[in-house]
């Protein structure tokens, strides 16, 4: 593959149609400053701030846009917002679609065959795998990105986080909690 | 088409493995890959939609066989092929042998947050009327078109409510072929798990899916 991929950039840049430069470039923007970091920013500040939050599910574009992520792969996001009573869970079972700005390049889980075959129809087996137990009475909506929009979950806030700033809520943020296979970290696990 | 990328609902995959601490890439050639994608994206030459139909429309044995960046690879090879900008002996020789063609534009280093900033928006401002509202219960049709489509099988002939309407957007079933942007309204469907895996489904699941205009009737 190494070598496949060597002679085909060696090609196209022989050819003027791509800059090696450029390559690097987009490279070290989703290796580095675009990840799921972003979202958990998000997500804090839907926990702190109740007009942020409100934004957000109404217009996510325009809310997560606020905070400066916005773009390829994220040209329409949407909020969704976890309940007691509701969990919401995104895959898309036609390839890969995610919500680049907010999560970065999705993980090859979420791009393999046992997720996109299995989230739509046993989503509670799913969860398990992920060692996830929700409630029998929880509804499930599962949310599959066959266009172009992109979803991004607003996992319950933990109890035990009063007073937390955002910066120390982002922590408890994880990915997977931003796409419904997980749950956000517990107070205990993170330090302040 | 009807092929190994519609995945929803196929039994036999197995376990969900998610590994800890993955790394974004697992090699280097998956990361030229990914950029090398990306910069011909934006030289113009084709769009999301026909680099998508180029992953997808491949022998299901010949897609379930190779890894993602794989298949992303092939899509690849197969779009600059096709539209001669680069052909199978180059790319087994690793240098130039045919004249090269003119292209829209090379992505220079100081346009690469610029591009990826502004993305490609597939909304179109079109004065088309609705034909569904919020709340409307529809069937998605039982269509099984050999060209792109983005309606899974799972749902087809389905019926399910309209829970959200996000204007007109670009249709990839026609924009993948070079056939127009012929922007549609999009909705999103929900359907509750008994109408799409029988009556020993989750009760307490629904499965939404975006929509095309094109893709839904009423309801019967």
């Amino acid at each position: 593959m190494q070598v496949r991929v060597r002679a085909l950039e060696s090609v196209l840049v022989e050819k003027g149609y791509v800059d090696p430069a450029a390559l690097d470039l987009l490279i070290e923007t989703y290796e580095t400053r675009v990840g799921p970091h972003n979202g958990a920013r998000v997500i804090a500040k839907a926990w702190s701030d109740p007009e942020f939050r409100r934004w957000l599910l109404a217009d996510g574009s325009a809310a997560i846009g606020s905070l400066g992520y916005a773009g390829r792969q994220g040209e329409n996001m949407v909020a969704l917002e976890n309940t007691p009573r509701v969990h919401n869970m995104v895959v898309c079972t036609l390839c890969s679609c995610y919500p680049w700005p907010v999560l970065g390049l999705p993980p090859v889980w979420y791009k393999s065959g046992p997720y996109r075959s299995r989230a739509v129809a046993d989503p509670r087996g799913v969860l398990r795998d992920f060692g996830v137990e929700l409630a029998p009475e929880v509804k499930i909506r599962v949310w599959d990105s066959t266009a172009e929009v992109r979803y991004l979950v607003v996992p319950i806030r933990p109890e035990g986080t009063d007073g937390w700033t955002d910066g120390e809520l982002a922590r408890l943020v994880t990915r997977d909690s931003m796409i419904g296979t997980g749950l956000p970290k517990r107070p205990q696990e993170v330090s302040r | 088409m009807n092929g190994a990328q519609d995945m929803g609902g196929v039994h036999g995959f197995g376990a969900v493995v998610a590994e800890s601490d993955e790394p974004v890439f697992h090699a280097d050639w998956e990361r030229r890959v990914f950029a090398l994608t990306l910069a011909m994206g934006a030289t113009g030459e084709w769009d999301l939609d026909a680099s998508r139909f180029a992953r997808e429309n491949r022998p299901p044995d010949e897609y379930l066989d190779k890894s993602y960046y794989e298949i992303w690879l092939a899509g690849l090879e197969q779009l600059l092929a096709e539209r001669g900008l680069a052909t199978e002996a180059e790319l087994t020789a690793g240098r130039e042998l045919e004249p090269r063609k003119r292209i829209g534009k090379t992505l220079a280093p100081p346009d690469v947050a610029a591009e990826l900033g502004r993305g490609s928006p597939t909304n179109r401002d079109v004065p088309r009327p609705a034909t569904f509202q919020i709340g409307d219960r529809v069937r998605a049709r039982n269509i099984n078109p050999l060209s792109h489509t983005r309606l899974p099988r799972y749902v087809r002939g389905r019926i399910g409510t309209i829970t959200a309407a996000h204007g007109c957007h670009v249709f990839p079933d026609t924009n993948a072929h070079g056939l127009g942007e012929e922007p549609q309204w999009l909705y999103t469907v929900s359907f509750d798990a008994h109408e799409l895996w029988g009556p020993d489904a989750d009760a307490t699941l629904a499965v939404s899916v975006d929509a095309f205009e094109p893709y839904l009737e009423p309801a019967p």
